[in-house]
């Protein structure tokens, strides 16, 4: 059934190519000729994966390097002390005690500074509230109905916001750009890699899903207090209105697409999106932050068979962590946000150390451009906390909450997040231990390509906006 | 017999601290850093009542002293968080404190100079005792808005009453700065051009009434740029006793608010904060011998007027000189609910250039002396107020912990909200 479907679609997409003549038989495409009115175009059809804006993300090519001489966090295992790492063909070959490599590589002596997988925010709205703000940039919140499950953050990305240079010198490869939290629905997200571009396509990560923005509590109930939702009560009906639209149009064009028959239904955006989630192809990030609003969202997740992947900020996660762990939740958490609004009231510094403790992933998030920057401080202030709650927990726990447990919140858990064999050579080179408030990057590779050299300031990447605006560190605005 | 047990007894239960018996505590073996000298390796500190008596390598210790062993740790005046709105603001805001902002006051078109930012304050905020946990002994508490928002004051953190908690100067009043701001919005203004202009006009103002109170009293004067409980206020700033605190960013704006004393002679005694932009025109700072209270963390142009903020700031302007008085400009909102991450802010201060003894220079005897209360705080010195933390390492690391808080000579204990929490939810061994 799969491959006659492919076919089809190849089929389509012969016919309605520039230049093809109306008059072109395809081979293979039967069934098209059989009709009597002429298939719809790519257009008009909702598609399972549709790929219509394909990332142009190419890798920088590079030599082979060794990283030698280093403290190693693998993410995935003990700290190696004293070893090295081999990167080639945009890959992790090798990490261990010791390397062997070919003549051809470059070699970097870390002087017993640190290493880690390059780390992963899965909560940032660069590009999309860039810097400067102000209203001609404000473009996370489409806040004209509580549901736009229509659109997508990677529209509103801003590829010339400084900001991304700067995560990438905070060690940061890849990020989620999320749509705001004023609707219930706000959209699709983008993962990006961090690298310069002149189109947003240019950053995507190739392959990776999108995630499904959905927010509760506060903030849709007060940005449409005049309309509705008014009420948490609300705020579910309505998302659950949604999903019932979602799991009709999923239903007609599941079918559709098995058999073709007569004319296709109606496509429509937002709805292709939900049913991509109930598909399981769109991973749901849902913002929340009260343990009884989580409790009602999975309830939801389970009325209309999807998974929630992520909760975030989720200040009271560590009031249902055994529930997050038993649902494979993860929980993408600030080491210390709390008390500016009442659901936010009853955050601990523990929560990061309480969520991991019952067996869920817990990720330290953003959701903000400085901290973006600072992912290493805010696992190690979770990581104190929770030492000081009395919960076991190691270094390399920390270092997971920022490297291999944001990696599966994405569903990039088989490329990044970790360096073993076989993954991407996403790596950051560190001053000194990341735990340290005084560590900085020093270098950081994606897909084995320097993209950041902390010694060599000529190659800096400024984006376009500073240029002329913002000074460099000898204080020129060149 | 009874009854003088009794009377005994009832003694005992009503013992208060300011009994004939001093409270000596020693604090010994640590490395303490009295900011106002040297590093002391295996220092004592020595206390009594609520101020320090003496600080050294060799100092005698009193029979009865209360010993508190420091070996191993490190012994540091209380920090100082320097741009608060501590207890002014609960969770939730407003719509959770009857309807009132407690940070902020409407004013006269920008002018509130007579508001008092502590009034508001509340002693029971559940985010004072992570502060104080923290390592946090002294914040002060500013107004925030308005061309010229309000008085701020400096509360040590211990005791439960605003009127114990007030550090005041030595032959002044509790307040120890005046707030004003250059930001849009802040004045009623639609240019910087009208904000200068109406903020020298109420200055001169306040100089014009000073001189002819009495005559205002017979309503003989003009009428004046301001009401007269503001102008009131705003004496102790023309008269230079008291700092006016300008929350300015872009260079040339700060080079503006400069020509205030420089090319309009107006008697000021000026602290720029924020001054993100500061690094670019650290010379002219210099020259006019104003302090700065910046942070640390901010790197990103977020708009057109701070487009030069780098973490380098810090070093920059105190390597040109310029007295810096650390606060927060990160997003850990070391303002209101993580008034403790003060120190952090500190560590990446060194980690962009400010060396470690200026750093904490910075947040503890640099705002002690640009607010006048150096002889109170801010610096281990016989004389000054017990305000003492002893940390089991480098406090501006994120394992470190304050062990011991001190504030006017008393231990600080005492679980905060969050700790409660934590104990509710927290796994222990043997809980379901």
């Amino acid at each position: 059934m799969k491959s006659a479907h492919l076919a089809r679609l190849v089929a389509l997409a012969i016919a309605v190519a520039p230049c093809a003549a109306a008059s072109q038989v395809v081979a293979g495409a039967a069934a098209d000729t059989a009709r009597k009115t002429p298939p719809p175009g790519a257009g008009a059809i909702s598609t399972p994966n549709a790929d219509p804006f394909p990332s142009t993300y190419r890798a920088r090519a590079a030599k082979a390097t060794v990283i030698r001489n280093v403290n190693i966090f693998t993410g995935a295992g003990p700290l190696i002390r004293g070893g090295a790492i081999l990167l080639r063909d945009g890959k992790v070959v090798a990490v261990g005690a010791t390397v062997s490599a070919t003549a051809d590589a470059t070699v970097i002596d870390g002087g017993g500074r640190y290493v880690t997988p390059g780390l992963i925010d899965t909560h940032t709205h660069l590009g999309v509230y860039p810097a400067p703000g102000g209203p001609a940039h404000s473009d996370g919140n489409e806040a004209t109905a509580p549901v736009t499950a229509h659109v997508w953050a990677e529209h509103s990305v801003w590829p010339q916001d400084p900001q991304f240079p700067r995560d990438l010198m905070g060690g940061v490869t890849t990020v989620q750009v999320l749509p705001g939290s004023a609707n219930l629905i706000g959209g699709r997200s983008a993962i990006l890699k961090v690298v310069p571009s002149t189109s947003a396509q240019g950053m995507k990560f190739p392959g990776a899903k999108y995630g499904l923005k959905m927010a509760c509590g506060e903030n849709p109930k007060r940005v449409y207090a005049n309309r509705g939702p008014a009420t948490r009560m609300a705020n579910v009906a309505l998302t659950r209105a949604a999903w019932i639209q979602a799991e009709a149009y999923r239903r007609k064009w599941d079918a559709w697409n098995a058999n073709a028959k007569g004319d296709p239904p109606t496509r429509d955006l937002g709805l292709e999106t939900l049913a991509e989630v109930l598909r399981g192809n769109i991973l749901v990030q849902n913002h929340c932050y009260q343990a009884d609003e989580m409790m009602q969202m999975i309830d939801i997740a389970h009325e209309f068979g999807y998974k929630i992947r992520s909760f975030h900020h989720g200040v009271e996660a560590y009031k249902i962590a055994d529930k997050l762990a038993t649902e494979e939740i993860s929980g993408s958490l600030w080491s210390d946000w709390g008390g500016f609004k009442m659901e936010s009231l009853d955050a601990i510094r523990a929560n990061i150390a309480i969520v991991h403790a019952a067996g869920a992933r817990a990720v330290l998030h953003s959701d903000d451009g400085l901290g973006s920057q600072r992912l290493n401080q805010g696992a190690a202030k979770a990581l104190a906390a929770g030492r000081e709650a009395g919960i076991p927990l190691t270094d390399e726990d920390a270092i997971a909450w920022i490297t291999r447990n944001p990696a599966w919140t994405l569903g990039l858990d088989d490329r990044i997040g970790t360096l073993e064999p076989g993954k991407n050579a996403d790596v950051v080179l560190w001053s000194g231990n990341p735990l340290s408030v005084y560590t900085r990057a020093d270098m950081v590779w994606i897909d084995g390509a320097v993209y950041f050299d902390r010694s060599d300031t000529a190659q800096r990447w400024r984006t376009d906006f500073e240029l002329g605006y913002v000074p460099d560190n000898d204080g020129r605005t060149r | 017999m009874r009854a003088r047990m009794q009377t005994a007894a009832l003694a005992a239960l009503l013992a208060l601290p300011a009994a004939a018996q001093s409270q000596v505590i020693a604090i010994t073996g640590g490395t303490v850093h009295p900011v106002s000298g040297a590093m002391i390796e295996r220092g004592t500190v020595l206390i009594r009542d609520e101020k320090i008596a003496d600080v050294g390598a060799n100092i005698a210790i009193p029979a009865g002293a209360r010993v508190i062993d420091a070996s191993g740790k490190i012994v540091t005046p209380g920090l100082v968080n320097a741009n608060t709105q501590l207890g002014l603001s609960e969770g939730g805001g407003p719509q959770f404190s009857g309807g009132y902002n407690d940070t902020r006051a409407k004013g006269t078109r920008g002018v509130a100079a007579a508001f008092r930012a502590w009034e508001g304050f509340n002693p029971a905020s559940t985010f004072i005792t992570p502060a104080r946990q923290g390592g946090v002994t002294t914040v002060m508490i500013a107004p925030s808005g308005g061309m010229i928002g309000g008085q701020s004051a400096l509360l040590n953190l211990g005791g439960d009453r605003l009127e114990d908690m007030l550090v005041r100067r030595t032959n002044g009043g509790p307040a120890v700065a005046m707030s004003a701001s250059f930001s849009a919005g802040a004045a009623d203004a639609a240019s910087r051009g009208e904000l200068l202009g109406r903020l020298r006009e109420v200055l001169f103002d306040a100089r014009a009434y000073g001189a002819n109170r009495a005559a205002f009293e017979r309503n003989a004067t003009r009428s004046f740029a301001a009401p007269r409980a503001d102008l009131e206020a705003l004496q102790a700033v023309v008269d230079t006793s008291l700092p006016l605190v300008v929350e300015v960013d872009r260079a040339a704006d700060i080079r503006a608010v400069l020509d205030l004393k420089r090319r309009d002679k107006l008697p000021l005694r000026l602290i720029l904060l924020g001054a993100a932009e500061g690094w670019q025109v650290a010379a002219d700072i210099a020259a006019a011998k104003v302090p700065v209270m910046v942070g640390a963390m901010s790197n990103i142009p977020g708009s057109f007027d701070v487009l030069g903020a780098r973490q380098e700031n810090a070093a920059l302007l105190r390597a040109a000189g310029i007295p810096v008085v650390l606060i927060s400009n990160g997003s850990d909102d070391a303002q209101n609910f993580n008034v403790q991450n003060i120190r952090y802010e500190a560590g990446n201060a060194v980690a962009y250039g400010l060396p470690w003894d200026e750093a904490l220079r910075a947040i503890t005897l640099a705002p002690a002396e640009a607010f006048g209360v150096a002889d109170q705080i801010g610096s281990l010195r016989p004389g000054r107020d017990a305000n003492i933390v002893i940390w089991d390492g480098d406090p501006f690391e994120f394992a470190t912990k304050a062990e011991t808080v001190l504030i006017r000579g008393v231990v600080q204990t005492g679980a905060s909200r969050q700790d409660e929490l934590t104990r509710r939810y927290a796994p222990m061994k043997g809980r379901p």
